[in-house]
């Protein structure tokens, strides 16, 4: 069907952000050529330091491993027309309920700890989450006042913990480490830097996800709540249960991100260990347009940007050139009427036959 | 047009000459004539749906004919927005008042044309100036009350003053009593004659027979985009004016047997529900629907049906009185369980309520029955199974095109309603709830709705159907029940029964009072 | 408990807890009225955060090109004028999505800001020290008891966040702008109907939530220091948006709010300098988590009313 091969190629979730992300990276060329350096260099740096060795290949599938995570939480919100921009908040609480308990699994074998962690992680980041959700619901707080606000809460019991009851002796403020039963095998070792079991925990997850949306009776009422909750409610669909358990499944998988950097990379809780995840889920969610297989390669669009930026940043151009470019996406797929009136292209609705 | 032709109109306030408006479908307004004198109160009457509106916007500028004249004063303009309107000083009161909720009376009234001092809003000026409209015209308001905090009879003269502060000659207000209770139409009336005998020229579009009785001096009666009347009001009374405005052989003849009336399966009793600003929408109403029939409710928009249907179903509040369904208690029941009990519903608004335009149809084909052991197994949706069982609904109802991965927002109207159509009968409900299930929908699919409808009663099935078109009401009722203002006027059969008669328990009279007038 | 109460004490008869307060509360006031004038008007506007920190960056930057810390604060201004004009341009002209907008801004801020300064300065981390804005000096009124030190040696934003509060005041309630962006921003159709444009109104709302966060911004980085830290705003603009909401969307409440959250983290500093506590060090991170869990009894409504205007974060679309 050549007509159907036309619709793939002029399909909005394509469309844009794929214009996003070329947009974006030709203008930080334009920048860089700006103040005199050859971008050709620098993306050449950037692709070697994502790809070029397998040390690289490996740092960089281990960036993507949380970020594939806080990606779907971000667009599972998305799917449910929330706006979760808490997914940091959801990340720390994960990794701290789980690193607390990870202390604790010394007498355990592997095979009990691991899920233990992994669910621990979840329910810590759920519950974060749902307290947002509860607040929308129950109170009518917009989710993305009240998630900001718990990221920073989030933020402060960790500094809190760590600093104190929960702080390992000597140097930067971090927990003590986790029980060895309770860590991930690593699958590849190179050098300084090793590939843990984790990427699986994401990959299952961007498949759970997907069945979760497109194949469960609850996908389908969460995805119409988000869609329209007056036929939602009209078909017999609560909107505030709805509401509340995609805000917990999406702190659930931001959860369960700030647990894959605990298992599988720092093996205990670290003040630095979620970054900026939570924002780069944003990002995520956008270019993949809330699809889990979508965002799966969105992640690794990021993880790479954001690996092979050291090695750019050694080639001359500093590596905040990529929250730039990553800020522009954002922008662009924010206002993607703009994208559209930008490419003359018009959309024809499918006649009445 | 050469200067041996030209009328005379300089005794009309307005006149609007041969007024073409097109929408996609409808001729909304075909060559209607209007003349308005100076210093009358004029209504213009008709059905929803009739045109008045759509003549009215085009008189203040909101939409753009596309042919005929507009002369005010004797002398030919061209209104292209609002402001050309404000102008030639015409105002217009919207059916949906245009306030800033949180803003003052006084802010409300001048916004836009704010008196000042240098940059600075001169509160005491405007507070002054309204002062003095209110006491010319027998207005009184608060000044500085909040609009949030008033009723809705004081917004609406704050509505009234905002278009006499612009310095409106002639106003136009859009049926001003839809939301008025008794009382404050009362008061309405008082404050147009004011107006009236300041020299104001008054349009009044309404579909209350008494109200135009009661105040107006002349009537343009409108029916399907065109003028079928024009008289002075001492010339006429409401059974004319009815005739003019409904009073026509039905078109539409739908073929349909005798029905096999079987047991009540619904009952409403005494039910009082109230609409989204907490007035009272439905006031005391009692009704009953039995097995293989179809019940019409005939009215004119926003006298309470939709508050009545969303009650039955379940998707708003019951403040007093029952809904019995199957001899159960269902009044506070989800609209989940009403469903499953074996209530179907087609929602008025197809876009809001009926479909998730953003789904592809399979997904809507289940809307309402998603989880039931059909189309789910525990946790997971039997996608094989929903979407053959889409696929037999397409072809069963002939939705075009017929492709069940096409999102709802695709389909044209027609075969939105046909998917909704087709989903609540798949069903197999024994009670359904049809409210204004033809609305914007061709000929073509009016036709198969119609069909359906019938063969559901036929099978037994009672129907409750809800419908702005009359028409439809008596093509397809049993029995024809007419709402007014939260209440039953009477319940009529239609053979037994004349359009004229229903319409005027539509304006707000009542059976008994009619029956015993003609006896 | 003697020595907690003989602690609190301590802090509040001290002024230094006192100009403190005057000091922390400064940017948030300024950060939130910024909110006021966006919100006010219609279009949500989460990019304080952004806003805030490119105004910072560029007054350090202004300041140390021209030597003059004024021409920074212009400088600062400029940046944050054209950093809101984006939020505009994207929220009212393409009626994008306000939040996904903003956060597409916070992000821009943090790259150009973090890039900026390793080429213009040659190094990440932090800028170079510049002069910094001086501070008003009330010469004998230094000697006055308790408010002498208090108030002498302020930065002259201190004093301009507070004009800017009456005078915000006074633009939204009292003239005829402030009436339309009112209106704008509660029933933008309404206002439509009266000829107000409502685009213009919107853009002017946005334009001047840019003027004040970048002021907030720029008295972080030139207003005592003079120096530029990445990342420098460290969610001061999430903290303005709190407290615009705690403030009712009002020029005064934001105003109180703000103050309220300056002395909550005054009083934290300050406490965790009394020595007769032997507090931990970490008990700070237990004070600092209360503004943020105030928002969020407030939001949830449990406390208070907030309520934002009716067409908040609601693209206006003529068809």
């Amino acid at each position: 069907m050549a007509n159907g091969l036309k619709k793939f190629y002029m399909n909005d979730k394509i469309v844009v952000p794929v214009f996003a992300v070329i947009t974006s990276l030709f203008i930080a060329a334009i920048v860089m050529i700006m103040i005199g350096k050859n971008p050709i260099v620098a993306y050449g740096a950037l692709l070697f330091g994502a790809f070029g060795t397998k040390g690289a290949l490996i740092n960089n599938l281990m960036k993507a491993t949380p970020l594939i995570l806080t990606g779907l939480s971000v667009g599972l919100g998305f799917r449910a027309g929330l706006f979760n921009i808490g997914a940091n908040g959801q990340l720390i609480i994960g990794a701290l309920l789980s690193t607390y308990i990870g202390t604790k699994m010394i007498a355990y074998p592997f095979y009990l700890s691991i899920p233990i962690m992994l669910i621990t992680g979840m329910v810590g980041g759920a519950l974060w989450a749902a307290i947002a959700g509860w607040l929308k619901v129950a109170r009518g707080a917009h989710e993305v006042i009240t998630t900001i606000m718990l990221n920073y809460v989030a933020v402060f019991i960790a500094n809190y913990v760590v600093n104190g009851p929960f702080q390992a002796p000597g140097g930067v403020p971090k927990s003590p480490e986790i029980a060895y039963s309770a860590r991930f095998p690593n699958l590849i070792t190179s050098g300084a830097t090793w590939l843990s079991a984790g990427i699986f925990v994401a990959l299952t997850a961007v498949v759970v996800v997907y069945i979760l949306i497109e194949k469960t009776k609850m996908g389908y009422e969460v995805k119409a709540v988000g869609f329209n909750p007056y036929a939602a409610e009209y078909g017999g669909i609560s909107i505030g249960r709805n509401t509340v358990m995609a805000m917990a499944i999406s702190g659930a998988l931001a959860g369960l991100a700030g647990t894959m950097q605990v298992m599988g990379l720092y093996y205990r809780y670290l003040g630095a260990l979620g970054g900026s995840m939570g924002f780069d889920g944003i990002t995520i969610a956008l270019i993949g347009q809330n699809d889990p297989i979508g965002i799966a390669f969105a992640a690794f669009l990021i993880s790479s940007i954001r690996a092979g930026s050291n090695q750019m940043q050694i080639a001359g151009v500093s590596k905040n050139i990529v929250i730039i470019i990553q800020g522009i996406i954002i922008f662009l797929v924010a206002t993607n009427r703009l994208v559209k009136t930008f490419m003359f292209w018009k959309r024809k609705e499918v006649e009445e036959a | 047009m050469d200067k041996a032709n030209k009328k005379d109109y300089s005794k009309y306030a307005v006149v609007m000459e041969k007024i073409v408006k097109r929408f996609p479908g409808v001729l909304a307004n075909d060559h209607v004539d209007l003349f308005v004198e100076r210093g009358e109160i004029h209504a213009i009457v008709g059905e929803n749906g009739a045109g008045k509106t759509t003549l009215m916007n085009q008189l203040y500028g909101l939409i753009n004919s596309d042919s005929g004249k507009i002369y005010i004063n004797g002398a030919e303009i061209k209104i292209r927005n609002p402001n050309d309107a404000i102008n030639a000083k015409i105002g217009m009161v919207h059916q949906h008042f245009m306030l800033v909720d949180r803003l003052s009376v006084v802010e409300n009234i001048v916004l836009g044309m704010e008196p000042v001092y240098g940059p600075f809003f001169a509160r005491d000026k405007a507070r002054k100036q309204i002062n003095e409209l209110s006491k010319r015209f027998g207005l009184f308001v608060e000044p500085d009350a909040i609009i949030e905090d008033l009723p809705v009879g004081i917004q609406q003269r704050v509505e009234i003053i905002k278009v006499l502060y612009r310095g409106a000659e002639i106003l136009i207000l859009d049926e001003p009593t839809a939301v008025l209770t008794p009382q404050e139409t009362e008061e309405l009336f008082e404050i147009l004659r004011a107006l009236k005998s300041q020299g104001k020229t008054i349009i009044f579009i309404t579909h209350k027979l008494h109200e135009v009785m009661a105040i107006t001096n002349s009537v343009t009666v409108m029916r399907l985009g065109k003028v079928t009347g024009v008289v002075k009001t001492v010339d006429t009374n409401p059974r004319e004016l009815a005739r003019m405005m409904v009073g026509r052989d039905v078109l539409l003849r739908v073929e349909k047997g005798e029905a096999k009336v079987g047991k009540e399966i619904l009952r409403v009793e005494d039910l009082h529900v109230n609409e989204n600003r907490g007035l009272e929408a439905v006031r005391g109403l009692t009704l009953s629907v039995k097995r293989g029939e179809i019940v019409g409710i005939a009215g004119v928009a926003g006298n309470g049906q939709t508050e009545l249907v969303e009650a039955i179903t379940g998707l708003r509040k019951v403040e007093e009185g029952h809904v019995i369904f199957k001899g159960v208690d269902i009044t506070n029941f989800s609209p989940k369980k009403r469903r499953d009990m074996g209530m179907g519903h087609i929602p008025e608004d197809r876009l809001k309520h009926g479909l998730v335009t953003a789904f592809p149809l399979y997904y809507n084909f289940i809307l309402g029955k998603h989880d039931d052991p059909q189309f789910c197994d525990g946790e997971f949706l039997k996608m094989p199974d929903i979407k053959r069982f889409s696929d037999e609904l397409v072809k069963r109802f002939d939705v075009r095109p017929p492709l069940i991965n096409l999102l709802g927002a695709n389909l044209s109207g027609g075969n939105q309603q046909k998917v909704i159509v087709a989903r609540e009968i798949s069903f197999g409900p024994d009670f359904m709830v049809v409210s204004q299930p033809t609305r914007g929908l061709d000929i073509g699919a009016i036709e198969f709705i119609h069909k359906t409808i019938i063969s559901m009663r036929d099978k037994g099935v009672g129907v409750l159907l809800i419908s702005m078109e009359l028409e439809e009401i008596f093509s397809l009722s049993d029995r024809i029940l007419v709402m007014y203002e939260g209440q039953i006027m009477g319940e009529v059969t239609p053979q037994e029964t004349t359009t004229e008669e229903v319409g005027l328990m539509m304006a707000g009279h009542r059976l008994e009072d009619l029956r015993t007038q003609e006896a | 408990m003697n020595a907690w109460i003989q602690a609190i004490i301590n802090v509040f008869i001290n002024p230094i807890f006192y100009k403190s307060t005057l000091n922390q509360s400064t940017p948030l006031i300024l950060a939130a009225l910024g909110g006021v004038y966006s919100e006010t008007t219609g279009v949500v506007n989460i990019a304080l955060e952004g806003i805030m920190l490119i105004g910072a960056f560029g007054g350090v930057v202004g300041s140390y090109f021209t030597g003059n810390p004024w021409y920074g604060l212009a400088l600062g201004v400029l940046l944050g004028v054209a950093m809101a004009a984006l939020h505009a341009w994207a929220s009212i002209r393409y009626a994008g999505d306000q939040i996904i907008s903003g956060a597409a801004l916070i992000l821009l801020a943090q790259g150009i800001t973090g890039f900026s300064l390793v080429e213009l300065f040659g190094k990440p981390g932090s800028t170079d020290l510049v002069r910094s804005i001086p501070l008003v000096n009330l010469g004998s009124f230094e000697n006055v008891p308790f408010f002498g030190k208090i108030f002498n040696s302020l930065s002259p934003l201190v004093y301009i966040a507070f004009a800017s509060v009456a005078f915000s005041w006074f633009l939204i309630y009292k003239t005829r702008l402030g009436l339309r962006m009112r209106s704008v921003g509660n029933n933008p159709e309404a206002a439509d109907t009266l000829g107000v444009n409502v685009y213009n109104v919107r853009y002017f709302g946005v334009l001047m939530s840019g003027v004040f966060a970048s002021l907030g911004g720029a008295f972080l980085s030139i207003g005592e220091l003079g120096q530029f830290t990445e990342n420098m705003s460290n969610g001061r603009g999430f903290i303005a948006l709190a407290a615009m909401i705690i403030g009712n969307w009002s020029p005064t409440g934001a105003m109180w709010a703000s103050i309220l959250f300056g002395a909550a983290s005054a009083f934290n500093d300050q406490l965790q300098s009394q020595g007769i506590l032997h507090l931990a060090t970490n008990t700070q991170y237990l004070f600092g988590m209360i503004p943020y869990i105030i928002t969020l009894i407030v939001v949830g409504g449990l406390v208070g009313k907030s309520r934002a205007p009716s067409s908040d974060g609601i693209p206006y679309i003529k068809d």
